[in-house]
């Protein structure tokens, strides 16, 4: 049975018989498993609805961990690499960092990833809205997923402009003679930076075609929900991930 | 027909075929790795003499040597076997799981190692051969292509190589973590997991940390060498005579990642053993482990504190001394919880029932070893002694003891300890013993006068000692004694090949639980309704039998 998130009024109305109220949550009906099988006492764990979908949340979770860690480290070494310099014949201490002017065109691109994350938040929603999700459940039809479709398009739309900003901005900075391999070590870490995002956003478009893809054709509605929950955690955090790496790269210079 | 079978035998997601396989590619590597370092052995005290494959030992391959043992054994055998091997063997079990979180991410992980074994173990066979710069490749060397042989193609493939093997172990943590997170059995609270789980847990979290940011290095060193960059490279700095630093870059940072990934790289490969000890200790001394929690404790504790010391092994470096000061001093917090966890397993010796079957020989040989080469890790702690014993063979002594023997010891004793789930035999004791006895001693006989080398001044990475500069010739009868020893101990391990193999067909026939363990992979049933009690409850009475396992039911209990 998938799991949903929204629960009308209606719904729970529904559930009470009106002939002594709701039988007690804490007790299931199979008059006990003998032996030490106490199901007072038993731990609520991760069986039932949710187990699917929280083992692979946990996953993108740990997945994603992971991945903090590899631009943790690409971070820490932008602040040690600004801060080596060397001294001089004279003694003088000298740096070759000067720091780089983003281009402005960062700014837009920011905004439209954000927009993204709200598109990809919209489609993701819909595959937990109960009602649809039932439908879908016991067979009648793919609601859920007729209504996340366009969300998803729109994000990968949205994505694919972002992409193409970050790729504008790379070409003005060449146009102003800053190219990766220019003696500037801010321009390394600009062109390091905002490529290895730019990768992990286009593995994260590919995974939103994926998903869309398997949204219409995996037979399971909880594996449905599982691939495009995943996707979305994963957008949402290289959205999150971005807002830090470009605040690194347009105050911290 | 065979073939079919082989195949679905090879791509296999079950956890405990996956975890053979880890255990199969660690033997591989450790072939290598052990083959090369004999080279290394008798190139030391014979220098003039032709060596299979390479002929007379250039100095470069001597440097070559160096870099593919210590990267074979690291990363291939200590990584992969005590933390992927073991774990897919047993972990699903011991938690009460069904199976792993994502099978077949895990076996994915399994083959991206062997595909970056593969890449690695093609380095030599590249134009001029593999690296030179060692296992921790600093640059300028390794960041420089005209720095010597090996360091262009050689590096290169080196470099993809532990680029496939962090993507590998990102993916295999990530599994871990999932299931012993989320896939425990009913009734398998924290404090009901096995000892060897919760350093499966600690290693799992560490190798995610830190394999992601050596991931990073690794595309910065290879930027530097290919893309016209400068991290690591630092201003004016001269390779053969010419100018290759352009600007600021800094050899420091590639120190500072790497070993944020090198060290708590060695915790990941000795605290399975750690975990593995302690269960061990308990079913053979027939006691309980004092102080789980706090046993479990520490172990995360280690590892928490392994992730801030990584600077110990940067006292020489140049590195601010301010920041050796501090890094001395968590490097020698850790000796607090690596003590805990030593007293607590003498405290299960200590008047304990001891059993000295080989997994426990093994264990005490680990226990020994941990003693031992852990003892000399305050002395490195100290910046001033290594400042004088950083470059010797004091250091190749520690770590080969405490890191290297004890690992392979918790390997043994894992093996032993195991085999009967695998093939429904045990192996053989006798040989088990010989195996043992002949292992320690040549072990003990190889690393400890290493120490005394060191003392006296002996560089590592010397490829000689004789020739124009005579300063070290004096040492040479204690280097032929280990060599001597270290071919034993090479040879004692066909022993331990020979006793697989022979005991996997004619070893006696175990029965279900056959070292009367507690914890649950020995279970006579698969499914599990519910787990009702703690991993070691051992020696009290508990009716026929001195121990009452993890899968009996509660009505049991006194």
């Amino acid at each position: 049975m998938p799991a949903t998130f929204t629960r009308h009024p209606a719904e729970i109305e529904r559930k009470d018989t009106g002939i002594g109220g709701k039988p007690p949550l804490d007790r299931r009906p199979t008059g006990g498993g003998g032996d030490g099988d106490n199901w007072d006492n038993r731990p609520q764990g991760r069986r039932g609805p949710r187990e699917l979908l929280s083992r692979y949340r946990l996953g993108i979770l740990f997945a994603l961990a992971g991945d903090l860690m590899f631009f943790v480290a690409l971070v820490s070494a932008f602040f040690v690499r600004q801060s080596a310099g060397h001294f001089d014949a004279r003694e003088n201490y000298v740096s070759d960092w000067h720091a780089l002017a983003v281009p402005p065109i960062l700014w837009i691109n920011t905004a439209i990833l954000i927009l993204s994350s709200v598109t990809m938040e919209m489609a993701r929603r819909q595959l937990f809205h109960e009602i649809d999700v039932m439908e879908e459940w016991l067979g009648l039809g793919r609601p859920a997923v007729k209504r996340a479709a366009p969300w998803m398009i729109a994000t990968v739309v949205l994505g694919g402009m972002f992409l193409v900003g970050q790729w504008i901005a790379w070409e003005q900075l060449i146009q102003e003679g800053f190219r990766y391999n220019s003696p500037d070590p801010s321009s390394h870490f600009f062109y390091l930076i905002t490529g290895t995002h730019g990768i992990h956003l286009l593995l994260g478009i590919l995974a939103l075609v994926g998903a869309l893809a398997a949204l219409f054709t995996l037979r399971r509605v909880e594996m449905r929900q599982v691939v495009l929950d995943c996707t979305a955690w994963y957008w949402h955090t290289m959205g999150l991930f971005w807002i830090f790496l470009f605040a690194l790269l347009a105050f911290f210079q | 027909m065979i073939e079919g079978r082989t195949r679905l035998r090879l791509f296999t997601t079950d956890h405990r075929a996956v975890g053979v396989l880890y255990l199969l590619l660690a033997l591989a590597a450790v072939t290598v790795g052990t083959f090369l370092s004999l080279l290394m052995r008798i190139h030391r005290v014979w220098p003039d003499t032709a060596l299979p494959f390479f002929g007379v030992l250039k100095p470069e391959d001597y440097l070559a040597l160096v870099t593919m043992h210590g990267t074979l054994m690291i990363f291939f055998v200590l990584t992969t076997a005590p933390q992927s091997g073991f774990a897919n063997l047993v972990l699903p079990e011991q938690i009460g799981a069904r199976e792993m979180a994502f099978p077949r991410i895990n076996a994915a992980a399994f083959w991206l190692t062997v595909v970056a074994f593969l890449v690695l173990l093609a380095a030599f066979f590249v134009p001029k051969g593999a690296p030179i710069s060692g296992w921790t490749s600093y640059p300028p060397l390794s960041a420089v292509p005209a720095a010597g042989p090996g360091q262009g193609a050689g590096m290169d493939v080196w470099l993809a190589s532990i680029g496939i093997f962090c993507v590998a172990s990102w993916l295999s943590s990530v599994n871990m973590l999932a299931t012993i997170l989320g896939e425990r059995g009913a009734g398998m609270s924290w404090t009901r997991l096995p000892m060897t789980v919760w350093a499966w847990l600690v290693t799992s979290i560490l190798t995610l940390l830190v394999f992601s940011v050596l991931l990073a290095a690794v595309i910065l060193l290879f930027s530097d060498r290919h893309f016209g960059s400068s991290f690591f490279v630092p201003l004016g700095d001269m390779v053969n005579g010419r100018i290759v630093g352009r600007d600021d870059g800094s050899p420091l940072l590639w120190l500072h990642l790497f070993w944020f990934f090198g060290h708590p790289e060695v915790y990941i490969a000795v605290l399975p053993g750690m975990g593995l000890a302690t269960s061990l200790l308990a079913n053979f001394t027939r006691r309980p482990v004092p102080g789980y929690r706090v046993m479990a404790a520490m172990l995360i504790a280690i590892g928490l504190l392994g992730l801030v010391v990584w600077g110990h092994h940067m006292f020489v470096s140049g590195m601010n001394p301010y920041a050796g000061t501090a890094f001395a001093l968590t490097t020698m917090a850790i000796a607090v919880p690596s003590t805990v966890e030593v007293l607590g397993w003498l405290a299960m010796l200590w008047g304990g029932g001891l059993r000295l079957k080989t997994p426990m020989l093994f264990t005490l040989g680990f226990l020994s070893f941990f003693i031992a080469g852990g003892l000399t890790g305050p002395i490195l702690a100290q910046p001033a002694l290594d400042t004088y014993l950083h470059n010797t063979f004091f250091v190749v002594a520690h770590f080969h003891l405490v890191m290297a023997m004890a690992g392979a010891f918790s390997l043994f004793a894992g093996v032993y300890y195991w085999f009967p789930l695998l093939a429904g035999r045990l192996m053989n004791e006798g040989l088990g013993k010989l195996h043992f006895w002949i292992t320690v001693v040549a072990a003990y006989g190889t690393f400890f006068p290493m120490h005394l080398a060191g003392l006296a001044g002996e560089p590592r990475h010397y490829e000689r000692l004789t020739g124009p500069v005579a300063s070290f010739s004096g040492l040479l009868p204690l280097e032929r004694g280990i060599t001597y020893s270290a071919m034993l101990l090479a040879s004692a391990q066909l022993l331990f090949l020979w006793n697989i193999f022979w005991s996997a067909r004619r070893g006696a026939v175990a029965e279900r639980n056959p070292w009367a363990a507690t914890t649950l992979e020995w279970s006579p049933e698969k499914r599990l309704s519910r787990v009702n009690r703690g991993p070691y409850e051992y020696g009290a009475n508990f009716g026929e039998t001195d121990f009452c396992a993890q899968w009996e039911a509660v009505t049991k209990q006194e």
